[in-house]
């Protein structure tokens, strides 16, 4: 593992990664694989999860190649130096934040989107500069397999490599140091990145996950609310880390609400769900066992259908569901949709501050006071997050004499000159730099005068 | 002992009152702390003259000015910061409202140090307060007296349970540590830095790590040498070379190394007596860059010459926290410029608008109409009939 890191590293130090036309022309050659390659990489999902092809196209190789789309075409800005505002003493210096590459990025991705949450980080790692060890999920294992096969088919090798294994060859690879670690995955697992990361001093991103509440308000379109709610919760057969996972309505509600949602699902997934392509498995035996395990000593208004056999979980809502019980203690990651009856939109809020922060929030309501909320994923943060944006202040040797202000012996006039200059703000306008210019010269004369 | 969990505890219930998410609240403790730093300076200059026997001037310029521009900035800037900052959107969002809203992030632990023991501690509480946030202070045992001020004039002038000073030495932060905080900022060394990092990894606690390293400055031969030399001295010089940022060793060619000596003796005589600094002498550019690069990413970096392409080759083959050529230190002063290491020399950065950003919680948020549902139709099972169609 430490070769492995080391030759990475050494193609960093090698400084070929830099330049804005390699990394251009490393995501022309990742979209590249994404075109050519699209029936591969379509079977290995499909496998992974149980997913029709069309969903794999439309969940993740559509992002992808959004996302690359959109790299590619906003790159040029984006390495470009942005200026600062400068102050007084500072107005004839250049100042400005220059973004650099980090150098050796680990990103570990998940089995949920096991495309998408390995190759979006990657696509910013690359657009910053970096080189990346990329570490996808195992339990996803053929896409895990396609990708280590692909990605040196197209990509520089020594730059961008796959390291595949489990839990034994991530520990050994969490004890390499890297210049930033991105890990999208469970809480838990966090914790244990973020402690390795500490010994190297290693900044991370952690995508983690959480119960992300739903909260539907009285006033509001039902029909529309639970059909959006439907497509979120079941997709990828609950499997989301933004899925909304339970949801906070008043009493009034729920039978409206599990009729509608029952509703959906059917136009959704037909009569039978077990046998439409759109409706996905449960990626192991564990997590199948776990979800289940949630269902004990549950009120089922519908669903409730399994097949060890197949993994499969039929689509299932809960009502009245006491929040002490298993099923609101973890994410559920699964197709079970609990519903906890509360009073009032404050008893949400209330409900929702006694838990920890969650990925998202989600609020339906017609009420201008109430909001929806969703992750968005810009992509110029993940060039952000995997850059280090270095602050530059260029100054010349010249026009000494306005820094004799700073120089010892200190006296109580180089303290209100100081005053004067640090503390007061100028204003943008002609008017004002040419006050500013007289000022240098005032400060100029009274310098040479031997002031102070 | 049990009293540090008292007092955060504390300070968590009245972040969770609510009160410091108005803005008139956050701009009231600034202007309470403003107040505090211009009315308590004797009292701050005394404090750092027993801790550094700096005198009071020095006090002033090198740290209470700091501080007093640093709050003045945030109360007059935190109008605009606290907006929601709309957002580009896609094709699909067109008619939703997309726009990133600053939150505060809960309770934060702010982590002095001794060397500048007011400025540091006080520029970050600047942030963690108009962020919204309560915050626990903890000003490093070593600079004792301005410790025992802040921990007096503090609950005097601000909220006294959103802003508690705790003091002590290893075994109060390690205590102190094993609470729970939503953010740490961290002041010190690299060692230390881990120590936190590691902390902090238990609760998830996101953290800003402002460590050291050693902060070359390369001189080239094409250079005001008087200027350049009269520069470097200063900034070695103050506070007796103990400034995180403080050019640590010189790099240049063999043949200006007399020259240079001569020079900071002459400045280092006019000012401090003290000793002369490292200097490393280097064949070339190329060779300084390959020394610079073969040593962990300092925390600042200084590149003296009058030709622009060596000033630029350096920056773009080299990486540290932050940059200044032609002159030391001062890009701490443009509060325009994110202020933080990189590697060893830390994570995350502070002053400004930086600051806010640290301290808050930047909540992606996209609202949609619960009308116009037709564009949605594309997204929903069942896909074999669209294919179908096709």
């Amino acid at each position: 593992m430490e070769h492995e890191v080391q030759r990475v590293r050494n193609a960093f130090l090698s400084g070929r990664s830099r330049p804005l036309r390699f990394r251009l022309q490393q995501l022309e050659a990742l979209r590249r694989m994404v075109l050519e390659r699209e029936k591969d990489i379509l079977a290995a999902i499909a496998s992974d999860l149980c997913k029709s092809e069309f969903n794999a196209y439309s969940q993740e190789v559509v992002t992808i190649l959004g996302e690359i789309d959109l790299v590619l075409e906003k790159l040029p800005e984006w390495v470009t130096a942005e200026p600062a505002k400068k102050n007084l003493l500072t107005m004839l210096d250049e100042a400005y934040v220059q973004p650099e590459p980090l150098g050796v990025v680990l990103i570990i991705g998940a089995w949920n989107y096991p495309l998408v949450l390995t190759i979006q980080p990657l696509i910013g790692a690359i657009a910053a500069g970096n080189a990346v060890i990329l570490k996808p999920s195992e339990l996803s294992e053929n896409t895990a397999k396609i990708l280590a096969k692909l990605l040196p088919q197209y990509l520089d090798q020594d730059l961008y490599v796959v390291v595949n294994g489990g839990v034994e060859e991530t520990t050994e690879l969490l004890k390499q140091r890297f210049d930033y670690i991105l890990y999208t995955g469970s809480t838990a697992v966090g914790k244990i990145v973020m402690t390795a990361a500490a010994k190297h001093l290693t900044p991370v991103t952690l995508e983690l996950g959480g119960k992300s509440p739903c909260y539907i308000d009285k006033d509001c379109d039902l029909d529309i609310a639970c059909r959006r709610i439907t497509w979120g919760k079941y997709l990828n057969c609950g499997q989301t880390c933004i899925a909304p996972d339970y949801v906070l309505c008043e009493p009034s509600l729920q039978n409206q609400i599990v009729q509608k949602i029952k509703e959906t699902v059917k136009e959704f997934y037909g009569e039978n769900v077990k046998e439409s392509p759109d409706y996905e498995r449960i990626i192991n035996l564990r997590h199948f066992k776990r979800i289940l395990s949630l269902l004990e000593g549950q009120k089922i208004a519908f669903g409730g259908e399994t097949d060890e056999a197949t993994r499969y979980i039929a689509p299932t809502v809960l009502t009245d569901v006491d929040p002490e019980t298993k099923v609101m203690q973890e994410e559920i990651f699964g197709p079970i949709l609990p519903i906890v009856p509360v009073k009032n939109a404050d008893e949400a809020i209330k409900f929702i501050n006694e838990r920890e922060k969650p990925l998202a929030i989600y609020v339906f309501s017609h009420n201008n006071k109430v909001r929806v909320g969703w992750e968005l994923t810009t992509e110029k943060y993940s060039f952000d997050t995997f850059s280090h944006q270095r602050p530059c202040l260029l100054k010349s040797l010249k026009r000494e004499g306005a820094n004799k202000l700073r120089y010892p012996p200190n006296s109580q006039s180089k303290v209100d000159w100081t005053k004067f200059f640090l503390l007061k703000r100028f204003s943008k306008g002609k008017f004002s730099l040419l006050f500013l210019a007289f000022l240098g010269i005032v400060a100029a004369l009274l310098v040479k005068a031997g002031y102070y | 002992m049990c009293k540090i969990s008292e007092i955060v505890q504390r300070a968590r219930a009245a972040f969770n009152s609510g009160r410091t998410r108005s803005l008139q609240f956050r701009i009231q403790q600034l202007e309470e702390l403003r107040r505090m730093i211009k009315e308590r300076q004797k009292d701050i200059a005394v404090a750092l003259a027993a801790d550094l026997h700096r005198n009071e001037w020095n006090a002033y310029q090198e740290e209470i000015v700091y501080s007093l521009e640093e709050v003045e900035h945030a109360i007059k800037k935190l109008p605009e910061w606290v907006l929601d900052e709309p957002t580009e959107k896609t094709a699909q969002t067109q008619q939703d409202e997309c726009y990133i809203h600053s939150e505060p992030l809960g309770v934060a632990l702010i982590i002095g140090t001794w060397n500048y023991p007011f400025t540091l501690t006080i520029q970050p509480m600047v942030g963690a307060i108009a962020a919204g946030n309560a915050v626990v202070i903890k000003p490093s045992e070593v600079s004792e007296n301005v410790a025992n001020l802040l921990a007096t004039i503090i609950p005097q002038y601000l909220d006294k349970d959103l802003y508690p000073v705790i003091n002590g030495g290893v075994p109060e932060t390690t205590e102190l540590l094993k609470e729970r905080f939503d953010y740490i900022l961290y002041t010190g060394s690299t060692g230390v830095g881990k120590i936190i990092m590691t902390a902090a990894a238990k609760h998830l606690t996101p953290v800003t790590l402002e460590l050291g390293g050693k902060s070359p400055c390369y001189v080239d031969k094409d250079c005001d040498l008087d200027v350049a030399c009269r520069r470097i001295a200063w900034g070695k010089f103050m506070n007796s070379g103990q400034t995180c940022v403080a050019p640590d060793y010189i790099l240049c060619d063999p043949s200006i190394q007399n020259q240079i000596v001569e020079k900071l003796k002459k400045s280092v005589k006019e000012e401090i007596f003290g000793p002369i600094m490292p200097i490393v002498c280097v064949r070339s550019l190329e060779e300084a860059i390959q020394f610079i690069n073969q040593r962990e990413k300092p925390l600042a970096l200084y590149v003296f010459s009058q030709n622009d392409k060596v000033i630029k080759k350096m920056i773009a083959e080299t990486s540290s926290g932050g940059v200044t050529a032609n002159d030391v230190i001062i890009h701490l002063s443009v509060h325009s410029l994110p202020f933080g290491g990189v590697g060893n020399s830390g994570m995350g950065s502070y002053h400004g608008k930086h600051s806010f950003q640290t301290f808050s919680h930047r909540r992606a948020c996209l609202v949609r109409s619960l009308l116009k549902e037709d564009p949605l139709k594309g997204r929903y099972p069942p896909s074999m009939a669209k294919m179908m169609r096709h």
